[in-house]
């Protein structure tokens, strides 16, 4: 761990080795982190490395299990994000709060402290909002503004408070590329008053651009702190996805089977604000191997699943083929009974009922798939018991009692329960979304194991993940998909890291995909 | 410092099945410290409302004249209570199918044939069940809060039934009193001991039992619980989310319109401005009384017909008002739910400083992204 600063003088803030452990997962493992004011400072990472668990702990809504925070030297304990906004760190988080009902000072009237006086402070935001080039209309209807300027709502609404650390959580993720610029002036012309800027993100490009320095997280750690000036993208990416290759031996590959899953130049609207649209996106899923779609999360991989899926429809019948049969327009209980098979990235409440039996949650998707569990209407509760029952031996699913609650499964467990009682079907096309996140490393290793011996058995796997190492140890090929864009396919032994990086931050985006809507 | 309501670990059984018997005991003593502030003494107020119906063969009979719109309403609300569908119009829905219903004896009041009965009970579900699509429909299409339409729709359901008793339907012989004929013997359910209990009573045993096992055992009941459960999972699992509130709207609908047909062939025997004392909407806390399960609907519609016929003999006993009744099953639906809340979470005084982990339970799900707070999130559900 390389330390840049001399001295602590003149720090505004300095988290000090702060762990915080959930149960048994360590989120965050000794990390320190020094900002200066007027310092825009980078926090990246992949999704799980921790960076939202240390700005949560900064603006008071995580308390550290160990560790301390000093702020402009003094040691403080940030109790609530009203502690931390007394003491003058304003947060604006990637899922805005704001009422859609009310009105853009309305909202913002809400978290000032103090008497309401709409006019003075319909002043004052007119006033904040033009001095750091903010275009807001105080009295505009919250529902009528795009993305953008409903962040720029936000931003206002910390401003107002005259914070010294302003902390951005992924601030672009939802911004178009213009949007974008204009939030790099504003926060540029922050910072030489003196506010530092945590900035959170994982496109390097951004990063490089914009700020003084970054720290780097992985796995919970800090890895590296570097000026990203001073580094290529390539450089910051092989930092955030780590170097350490691991590759387990799999069996020798057999010549690839037909395309058992297809997508064609698949373009999908975003579902709402903080959805991603899919834009002109092409796939190919042969039997017989594991297809990886690496990604950061929330690039558009829950909308590839839910369309691959049928949980949402795809625009055309021929956008989506399984087996062969055009599916756009397919219900899932038709997908699966040509043979697809899908886990979603969600255990509880979107593979499983939490408060459903195991035998009940075997139903929930195996209630068509020709085992006999359901009976002119009735449910056979003996087969479907013995079902989960057969299920839980072969995964080696663990529980303290016969038929016990999905939601009182560790998540190990209950993601063996929910992959086993897919892959018990033998389907011919399996869909499987972050396989492994959240899961322990013997769990992950029996899942992986599974999934590579079933594509070994001629079915088509298409594995999205985040998780570099779990598809370098298990993918045939992969793609990598940014922002609802889906790079070429490559050979999972013609492609290095640094590469994938560079696709994961959008390196592909300008060249296949149509040019990007503007936002209206 | 502040007060934070947290999941408890795991749930207890027994305590989900004594939870409205927890609620009923201490609605008795509410009402113990109510009757006490108004000067009258407690033990016997509380044998008049909750004992004295229950001593005399007659009282029992209306006890179970009572219970039967209760129960009917009760066990298809708790069909849809367990969707997470919140229909609260059960009582347009009831007099909806009481004018479906009721059109057979009024505009045809000769038609004296054993196809009479029946088709006034069909029409009378089918009368429910239309009232109740609209709900459903609005919800489907447009996405409307069915708790704000089914509500309205009783209101446009009284005012129905209060124009066509003052107008077309009136009684020409009815000396200008704003009700229908009376209807025929023919078109009145058959009746057992004193002729208050009526065919309804059977109805409610029936339907009580065979949504019991719909909701256990078939595969439309675990479509409906998987909805309530975990929307996502359930259209995971291939069930469509319109369709499942269709069939819980056509359920309770159905079943309201049946109780609303059964009380105007029954007990009522015509149509006038008021059939019934609020059934549909005490049929809400029939359902969560007897846990969302439709033979608890039973034991629940019991407890509230005591409620109903206590009221009538504290006013006559203690000379008090009515309005205590409506008192007494606010006071229970309050309590119903404070003990089921009680039961699932517990409440923690949570103090503003240091709190090593304890930031967990109070964090604010935003942003929840990273690894971590997943994490907290499981171990919170765990």
């Amino acid at each position: 761990m390389e330390n840049t600063d001399d001295g602590a003088a003149g720090h505004l803030l300095e988290a000090e080795e702060i762990v915080k452990r959930f149960g048994d997962f360590t989120a965050n493992d000794r990390v320190s982190l020094r900002l200066r004011p007027g310092e825009i400072h980078a926090l990246l990472g992949e999704n799980g490395a921790g960076k939202s668990t240390l700005v949560k702990i900064i603006y008071g809504s995580l308390q550290p299990t160990a560790g301390r925070l000093r702020w402009h030297g003094e040691a403080v304990t940030v109790p609530s994000p009203a502690a931390a906004r007394a003491l003058g760190i304003g947060m604006v988080f990637q899922h805005f709060s704001l009422f859609d009902a009310l009105t853009v000072v309305e909202n913002i009237a809400l978290a000032v402290p103090g008497r309401f006086d709409r006019e003075a402070l319909a002043g004052r935001v007119a006033r904040v909002s033009e001095e750091y080039g903010l275009p807001l209309d105080p009295t505009a209807l919250v529902a009528d503004l795009p993305v953008g300027v409903r962040q720029r709502i936000e931003v206002v609404r910390c401003l107002l408070q005259e914070p010294c650390l302003l902390i951005m959580d992924e601030p672009t993720a939802v911004l178009t590329p213009q949007e974008a610029r204009q939030l790099f002036v504003t926060l540029r012309r922050l910072a030489d008053e003196g506010c530092a800027v945590l900035y959170i993100s994982h496109r390097l490009e951004e990063v490089r651009e914009l700020c003084h320095r970054a720290t780097i997280l992985r796995h919970g750690r800090v890895v590296a702190q570097v000026d990203p000036g001073a580094e290529t993208a390539g450089s910051l990416a092989r930092l955030m996805v780590g170097a350490d290759v691991q590759s387990v031996c799999v069996a020798a590959r057999e010549p690839s089977g037909v395309a058992a899953l297809t997508v064609t130049r698949l373009s999908l609207p975003a579902a709402g604000a903080f959805g991603v649209p899919l834009r002109n996106l092409s796939l190919e899923v042969r039997g017989g191997e594991v297809t990886a779609v690496a990604g950061v999360a929330g690039n558009g991989q829950s909308e590839l699943f839910e369309v691959l899926s049928g949980e949402r429809p795809a625009p055309t019948p021929e956008s989506v083929t399984i087996a062969g049969e055009p599916c756009g327009s397919r219900d899932i209980t038709e997908r699966r009974r040509l043979g697809a098979a899908f886990v979603p990235e969600e255990r509880l409440g979107h593979s499983a009922v939490p408060g459903f039996g195991l035998g009940e949650n075997v139903l929930l998707t195996r209630h068509a798939s020709g085992d006999g569990l359901v009976r002119t209407g009735f449910i056979n509760g003996g087969r479907t018991r013995a079902l989960a029952a057969r299920v839980t031996k072969r995964f080696d699913v663990r529980f303290s009692r016969q038929d016990q609650e999905a939601n009182a499964l560790s998540g190990g467990n209950l993601q063996k329960f929910v992959v086993g009682r897919e892959l018990d079907r033998k389907p011919r096309i399996l869909v499987i979304n972050q396989p492994t996140w959240g899961v322990d490393a013997g769990a992950a290793a029996l899942i992986r194991q599974a999934l590579v011996d079933r594509a070994r058995e001629g079915a088509a796997v298409l594995v999205i993940s985040q998780d570099l190492d779990e598809i370098f140890e298990i993918a045939d090929r992969i793609a990598v998909i940014s922002r609802g864009v889906l790079s070429d396919t490559f050979a999972a032994d013609g492609i290095d890291r640094e590469r994938i990086g560079m696709l994961m931050a959008g390196a592909h985006e300008a060249s296949p995909g149509p040019a990007r809507d503007p936002r209206t | 410092m502040r007060l934070v309501l947290e999941k408890r670990p795991e749930r207890n059984r027994w305590m989900q099945v004594a939870s409205p018997l927890l609620a009923v005991t201490l609605t008795v003593l509410f009402g113990c410290i109510l009757f006490a502030v108004r000067g009258i003494d407690p033990l016997h107020a509380i044998y008049v409302y909750f004992i004295g119906p229950l001593t005399t063969l007659w009282s029992i009979e209306e006890l179970i004249v009572k219970a039967t719109p209760l129960v009917l309403i009760g066990a298809g609300l708790a069909i849809c209570f367990r969707a997470d569908l919140w229909n609260i119009g059960a009582e347009g829905q009831l007099i909806a199918g009481a004018l479906a219903g009721g059109s057979i004896p009024i505009l045809a009041p000769h038609w004296d044939s054993s196809l009479a009965i029946p088709a006034m009970l069909l029409l009378g579900m089918l009368g429910g069940m239309a009232w109740a699509a609209v709900p459903a429909l609005l919800r489907n299409r447009f996405g409307a809060n069915e708790i704000l339409t089914s509500l309205m729709l009783v209101y446009v359901a009284q005012y129905l039934l209060d124009w066509l008793v003052r107008g077309p339907w009136r009684d020409p012989q009815g000396f200008n009193f704003p009700k229908s004929i009376s209807f025929n013997d023919w078109h009145l359910l058959a009746t057992f001991g004193d002729g208050r209990v009526h065919l309804g009573a059977v109805f409610a045993l029936v339907v009580a039992a065979v949504l019991a096992v719909f909701m256990a055992r078939t595969l439309k009941g675990f479509e409906i619980r998987a909805r309530g459960e975990a929307p996502r999972a359930s259209t995971f699992g291939g069930f469509s989310v319109p369709g499942t509130t269709w069939l819980c709207f056509g359920i309770s609908g159905a079943l309201a319109g049946l109780a609303g047909i059964c009380e105007v062939a029954g007990p009522v025997g015509q149509l006038q401005p008021t059939i019934s004392p609020g059934y549909g909407f005490t049929a809400i806390i029939v359902a969560f009384l007897g846990r969302l399960n439709p033979l608890g609907a039973l034991f629940g519609g019991l407890v509230l017909a005591v409620c109903y016929l206590g009221g009538e003999a504290a006013q006559v006993e203690l000379s008090i008002s009515e309005k205590t009744a409506q008192v007494f099953q606010g006071v229970l639906l309050f309590l119903i739910l404070a003990c089921d809340t009680l039961v699932r979470c517990r409440v923690r005084l949570e103090r503003g400083t240091q709190g090593s982990s304890s930031g967990q339970g109070a964090a604010p799900p935003l942003g929840i992204e990273d690894a971590g707070s997943r994490a907290a999130s499981e171990g919170a559900a765990r």
